[in-house]
């Protein structure tokens, strides 16, 4: 049953990989691209359980951490075309 | 059947039960994220995975895994989802709105300047009409 799971996660990651190539604007594709992060946790732990080595968790959870950080870097990057700005200061308040 | 043997079947029963859905749920918000209009509603189905189908999925394998260091993980895994992926979400859907992304409304609501509150696009007048429209419209104090 939890090849079950796999293949759906496995179904929904191309489909998010299609939303990164289509995405009519970089925030689609930073989206789709967290969305695909999520997606490769679940996939981690999915087959942590289905080979029996629930190890995998860790690395899930690692991969968690820097999931975060770099949606926000590249969100920073595409604002300011540099990422070592203070962003103190944003105009939009 | 013994008791206990019942339980065990029905915590199995019960976490493949989460399990299924979760594997469905995740398909469903996939397609969502692909068949959505904008890319505000493509945010909520992509939300979808992040929180409910993640859950489910979680949730389901802690009851496969039973007391111990796993479930504990996996908890702490669910635990960093629920932080994490509404606050990229909402960095996202902040960064667009500055950068210009309109959502796609059917009156023509301006939501880039209620949101970033500064009031673009509007003339003086133009600016207390929609004031005092928002104000009819919303629900007191929510949106501060």
């Amino acid at each position: 049953m939890f090849v079950v799971a796999a293949i759906a996660i496995l179904i929904a990651l191309a489909l998010a990989v299609a939303r990164v190539l289509l995405g009519p604007t970089v925030f689609d594709r930073v989206l789709a691209a967290n969305t695909v992060g999520t997606l490769a946790i679940l996939l981690l732990s999915v087959v942590g359980f289905l080979t029996g080595r629930p190890e995998f968790l860790d690395i899930g959870i690692t991969y968690g951490l820097l999931n975060l950080i770099g949606t926000l870097a590249v969100l920073k990057f595409f604002r300011y075309g540099d990422l070592s700005q203070s962003g103190e200061e944003e105009t939009s308040s | 059947m013994t008791v206990a043997a019942f339980q065990d079947t029905a915590i199995m029963a019960l976490s493949w039960l989460f399990i299924c859905s979760g594997s469905v749920l995740v398909v469903i918000a996939a397609i969502g994220l692909v068949r959505m209009p904008d890319l505000f509603t493509r945010m909520h189905a992509a939300g979808m995975i992040d929180t409910l189908a993640a859950a489910l999925l979680i949730v389901g394998m802690m009851l496969q895994a039973g007391w111990g260091l796993v479930s504990l993980k996996l908890l702490i895994l669910l635990a960093l989802f629920f932080i994490t992926s509404p606050t990229a979400t909402h960095a996202v859907a902040r960064a667009a709105l500055s950068a210009g992304v309109e959502p796609l409304m059917d009156d023509g609501h301006d939501v880039a300047a209620d949101v970033l509150g500064d009031g673009r696009n509007r003339s003086a007048i133009e600016g207390m009409q929609a004031q005092a429209i928002d104000q009819a419209r919303r629900p007191k104090g929510r949106w501060g």
